[in-house]
């Protein structure tokens, strides 16, 4: 019931036993556990199998950087893959199974690539798969598919929802461990701002973990002292489950708070996990160091770890992975399991040391200057063979071995931002080198220094660094007692004899596919990586990479740190997608942009389409019509018959003021607004300095010092931004001020023969919008219904007689509601923005698929728009011989010489007779619609010298499409050429 | 008087109020706004036009201010005046006409959406929301950030009092942003 591995002590909460599956099998464990230790205690060591050659494999550590205890935890739509047993959390009724493996982890079919393993060397996807050719879509790839990978999605939508948070702070620590409580500690007591986060959900780092003691009492209780101190200060944070992701710029770093991974679900409306933003002054990574094991024959047998993890599972979760168990080691770290285990009364059956000076102990055997050659038990460890100095071979049974190589300072987060670490021969590890992330201070083993002393005084020491550049007072205290063991290492990183000896265990590279990779030239430590994949696993290498180097630098005859290391890069552990994204999903993926109609058109049953981050009613389909064509259709002839009304809010708006805005105007424009008339609205063509037309628009003079400028809907922002950057940098002696009211006015277009008298319903009686009073392109500030100030313009982008009028936003609705409600007497419709192109189609008027980036004035058949008698933006380059070539492109209007034809936009000209290739290109079709007016299809294009070949029946090629047809060049003023219209 | 009924920035009849934990959250519709920027080498009168309408000197940068009137500061020699909207429903007119000429005044009221959340445990809210770092604030910060992808202006009235001022046409998705930060920090 307690689990036959069970021993005394430990951090874990006897009082609350759990029950928890696995593979479908029932087990019980206590609050405390990981999933990892919960199974070791019930003498489970094999957890999963491995990637490439589904060979049984055992957790080899106790923390995030588990290379092979790889399960599936939860099932249904919370599924996720590759969860780490080793970190996951137990809690009552976790439910996990096995990966990778078929049809089950004690029998899988699998394995036979284990045997086939000559094939699957490093690199063999680069020499396979070739023959027949045929065979790879069809065959191969499926293959692959189904085999690659590690772990299975739900394919179910993630239920849980994540949030992003933004914390600030002086100090941010990262690493609970001694080193980082001291720091914490330190700079909390001098009044400073701080957060302190470990991936851990027991604050403590290693002290969890060993026994040492500090200050006389255990490290464990220190820590937990400590943590209280902390969580008592207002101005401390303390953050567990939470792992630093990244070091970003500018002192930001990202970190993942699991909220709600150690229970069954989330609570209601809370997220699951939170990515937050965390802006600090400074930073002390005290994040710790991880132990590398030494690679030899055979040695990834369930039970077989490293030699911390062991210590970890018997001090921190009172569990021995074996009754019997082994140690191998090239340091002095390694003989601390041994003395932990024998301590509990746990058999140590041999220290095997490679170092031929290697301490001795009463309570078991120490084998100096040997090492292990082969092991057994495929499904968990039995026996091991060492050899020793003197060539004799040793079997020692066991169901663990504990496996030190050393220790490796957690550097990465120092080497976020492109750097790369130093090479420590004390140490026989990378250190974290000068270039740092600005205001990051390594301390700790992360920094090298091991003992726990040294932990406690470099975080202090980092704190007092930390203060100082903060400017806030403090005092040096004294540090409380704790050893200071010295390290001693002798390098020893791989058994040279050995056949299958595995480096990285969770891609499953051995030290033969190194050597392969030295002997087919992939040298360099980027190109070993990538060439055999160590390192590129989920564990990123943690265990792996430095045996790796080390194999590489001793097969080439280099040293370490001239191999080096690969390059660094967030986030530290697996971060889930979904974190990353926050709210940010489905609906909420951005926001969203109503017009002050949008109430109405809904009721209308509208259908909408976006625009940007807008929602426009694209047409209103009346009941009976079933095809969006029978209500456009509709749509475009009622407003050209009598009057429609279309929510034209979305149009940039910008109001300009000051005694130099028309100056300015004149400066932004290629055309003429100095001499506008109070009074008057006057087209606008925007030039770059390039003279391509950027942006098309209006500006209607309210006042001598104050004009409405317009833009298109996707200009809005863009052309605003240009304006103040002209205002700004350019033209900064200019007394001019721009402020953005696209979003303060409703605005609607009411065009049609009939639009005057319906505004006649609304416009109070003061103001005239007789032709006479209020001719084609004036404007006016007027009032409405009885005294509520709005804006009329006397614009027509559909050709038809028509104004917009413009209210205060809240009351655009109201206005919306009342002019359908006069307009009934008119034959008002309400069109969308299906409507308004069709009619700007037929009208021969630009719009963005004209202004695409490429074009010019004259292209667009506005030439002599560009003033010649003022300078502005893009004016002198519009002159030059690139643009003005004698068959410059010029807009045009087309229509299918049979009537039954389309006109597809994008489609490309040909003269006819000549074939179909670039060379012949004689322009492109920018916009088409079916035009209910002429009862076909029609485009606008732009066509070499279109302007002079008006009637020429020339060839309209879609080649991807197939369309191959004539078509006839006309004006592109299909509708009311001479602007009669307009002009009633 | 004009008959046209005005509807709130999300679309009803009347403005939103909802509670959450210790949170109250209101929609506010009934402030006129407008903004002012001093006109080239008339800053001088600027401020002086400004501080006899607001009682106070116009606000620095990040701040809000006024007495009489609020105000708060949004770019160099630009400011956004708050008032109630029954009594200065023409706040643009009548500021263009204390200016002679001296600033560039332009109504504003209805181009922003405005949430206010007053209570306790405001900063652990918005520690869910933006960058700025409410926690700081002690009354008077008036800051422009990003909440959701959606500028805003946040002005901390006192520490349990925010508004939270966006663009009118996004107050839905704002809406939806706030109130989800509620439910999920409280």
């Amino acid at each position: 019931m307690t689990g036959v591995n069970r021993l005394d002590g430990g951090l874990i909460d006897r009082t609350k036993p759990m029950r928890f599956t696995f593979d479908g099998i029932g087990f019980t464990g206590f609050e405390g556990d990981t999933l990892a230790s919960a199974l070791l205690a019930n003498d489970v060591r094999l957890m999963g199998r491995s990637f490439k050659y589904h060979r049984p494999r055992g957790p080899m550590t106790s923390g995030s950087e588990e290379p092979n205890a790889l399960v599936a935890l939860r099932s249904g739509a919370r599924k996720e893959p590759n969860t780490r047993a080793t970190t996951a959390e137990l809690f009552a009724g976790l439910s996990a199974t096995s990966q990778n493996r078929w049809p089950s982890l004690r029998w899988d079919a699998m394995a036979v690539n284990d045997r086939l393993s000559q094939f699957f060397a490093a690199g063999f996807y680069y020499k396979t798969f070739m023959w027949p050719a045929a065979f790879w879509e069809k065959v191969y790839e499926p293959i692959i598919r189904r085999a690659a990978g590690l772990g299975t999605l739900s394919h179910e939508p993630d239920p849980d929802s994540y949030d992003k948070g933004f914390l600030h702070c002086d100090l941010l620590v990262i690493g609970t461990g001694p080193s980082g409580l001291m720091a914490a500690l330190t700079a909390a007591r001098a009044g400073a701002d701080v957060i302190i986060a470990d991936e851990d959900f027991l604050p403590g780092g290693r002290l969890s973990a060993e026994t040492h003691m500090i200050e006389g009492q255990s490290g464990a209780a220190w820590a937990a002292a400590s943590v209280a101190e902390l969580q008592a200060l207002p101005n401390v944070r303390v953050m567990t489950r939470s792992t630093v992701i990244g070091a970003f710029d500018h002192g930001i770093y990202g970190v993942v708070e699991r909220v709600s991974d150690h229970l069954k679900e989330p609570f209601a409306g809370k997220p699951r996990q939170i990515l937050w933003r965390v802006y600090s002054k400074r930073a002390i990574l005290a994040a710790g160091a991880t132990e590398r094991p030494i690679v030899f024959e055979n040695n990834d047998r369930p039970g077989i770890m490293l030699a911390s993890a062991v210590r970890a599972y018997v001090n921190r979760w009172a569990v021995t992975p074996a009754r019997q168990v082994a140690i191998f080691t090239n340091n002095d770290d390694g003989h601390r399991t041994a003395r932990d285990l024998a301590a509990k009364g746990v058999d140590v059956t041999a220290v095997i040391d490679t170092r031929l000076d290697a301490p001795t102990s009463a309570d078991y055997q120490v084998i100096a200057g040997g090492v292990v050659v082969q092991t057994w038990g495929r499904l968990g460890l039995t026996q091991i063979e060492v050899r020793t100095p003197k060539g004799e071979s040793l079997r020692i049974p066991c169901g663990a071995l504990g496996v030190s190589g050393g220790w490796n300072p957690n550097v990465h987060l120092t080497c976020h931002q492109g750097a790369r670490p130093v090479w420590n021969d004390t140490i026989a590890a990378f250190v974290p080198g000068n270039s740092l992330p600005p205001g990051l201070i390594p301390t700790g083993a992360a920094d090298g220094a091991f003992s726990t002393y040294e932990a406690l005084s470099s975080g202090q020491k980092a704190a007092h660094v930390a203060l100082s550049d903060l400017g806030i007072p403090h005092k040096v205290s004294d540090l409380p007692e704790a050893e200071d063991a010295p390290v001693n290492i002798t390098p020893f990183w791989h058994v040279a004899s050995a056949k299958r000896a595995w480096v990285d265990q969770q891609n499953d590279v051995t030290a033969k596919d190194v050597q392969l990779a030295h002997q087919e030239n992939f040298v360099s430590v980027e190109h070993l990586k990538r060439y055999t994949t160590l390192g590129m696993a989920t564990d990123q290498g943690k265990t792996s990479n430095t045996a790796g180097l080390a194999i590489m630098a001793d097969i080439a005859g280099k040293s370490i740190p001239e191999v080096g290391t690969t390059m660094f890069r967030p986030p530290y552990t697996p971060t889930a997608i979904g974190v990353l994204a926050g709210r940010a999903r489905d609906e909420d993926f951005r926001p969203i942009r109503k017009t002050p109609s949008h109430v109405w058109a809904e009721e209308q049953g509208a259908v909408f389409v976006e625009v940007g981050m807008w929602l426009r009613a694209q047409w209103f389909p009346k009941p009976g019509e079933t095809h969006w064509r029978q209500s456009v259709d509709r749509e475009v002839l009622q407003t050209r018959k009598s009057v429609g009304i279309c929510d034209v809010t979305t149009l940039g708006k910008i109001d300009v003021q000051g005694t130099d805005a028309a100056a300015f105007l004149n400066k932004v424009y290629c055309n003429g607004f100095a001499q506008l008339p109070v009074g008057r609205t006057r087209y606008g063509l925007m030039l770059r300095e390039d003279a391509i037309a950027m942006d098309d628009g209006t500006a209607a003079r309210l006042a001598e010092d104050h004009f409405v400028v317009t833009t298109t809907t996707a200009n809005a922002v863009p052309v605003y931004r240009h304006m103040e950057f002209v205002r700004q940098c350019l033209f900064p002696d200019m007394d001019v001020q721009l402020i953005s009211t696209t979003e303060a006015w409703a605005q609607f277009a009411v065009a049609g023969p009939k639009s005057r008298a319906l505004l006649q319903q609304i416009i109070d009686p003061p103001f005239d919008i007789s032709n006479d009073a209020f001719p084609f392109m004036a404007c006016a500030e007027i009032t409405v219904t009885g005294g509520l100030r709005a804006r009329l313009f006397r614009i027509s982008f559909s050709g038809e007689l028509a104004f917009e009028i413009a209210v205060p936003t809240r009351y655009g609705d109201a206005l919306m509601r009342r002019m359908m409600d006069v307009g009934a007497g008119f034959d008002v419709v309400a069109y969308g923005t299906e409507a308004l192109s069709v009619m700007r189609i037929e009208k021969g008027h630009a719009a963005g698929n004209e202004l695409n980036g490429t074009t010019t004035a004259l292209n667009l058949g506005m030439g002599r728009m560009v003033s010649k008698k003022k300078d502005a933006i893009g004016s002198t380059l519009s002159e030059r011989e690139g643009l003005t070539e004698g068959d410059a492109l010029k807009l045009v209007g087309l229509k299918p010489v049979d009537p039954d034809h389309n006109v597809p936009a994008g489609a490309h000209l040909m003269t006819k007779g000549a074939t179909v290739s670039a060379a012949n290109d004689q322009g492109y079709v920018t916009s088409a619609c079916f035009s209910p007016n002429l009862g076909c299809h029609i485009g606008l294009a732009y066509l070499k010298s279109g302007d002079s070949r008006m009637g020429e029946i020339i060839r309209l090629v879609s080649p991807l499409t197939g369309v191959d047809h004539d078509v006839e060049v006309v004006s592109a003023h299909f509708v009311d050429p001479k602007g009669e219209r307009l002009r009633a | 008087m004009h008959d046209l009924r005005a509807i709130t920035p999300l679309g009803r009849s009347e403005p939103v109020v909802e509670v959450h934990g210790t949170v109250t959250m209101t929609e506010v519709t009934d402030v006129a706004l407008a903004s002012v920027a001093a006109r080239r080498g008339r800053e001088p009168e600027t401020l002086a036009a400004l501080e006899r309408v607001l009682g106070d000197a116009p606000p620095a940068p990040g701040c809000l201010g006024g007495k009489t009137l609020t105000a708060f500061w949004m770019g160099p020699d630009l400011w956004m005046i708050e008032a109630p909207n029954d009594t200065h429903e023409d706040l643009a007119a009548q500021l263009a006409a204390l200016s002679s000429g001296a600033m560039s005044v332009t109504e504003q009221t209805d181009a922003w959406c405005r949430f206010d959340l007053t209570g306790e445990r405001l900063a652990d809210v918005f520690e869910r929301l933006c960058a700025a770092n409410i926690r700081a604030f002690q009354g008077g910060e008036a800051v422009r950030t990003t909440i959701h992808h959606l500028g805003c202006y946040i002005l901390c009235r006192t520490p349990a009092h925010m508004s939270v001022i966006g663009a009118r046409s996004s107050a839905g998705s704002l809406h939806h942003a706030l109130r989800t930060a509620l439910v999920s920090a409280l």
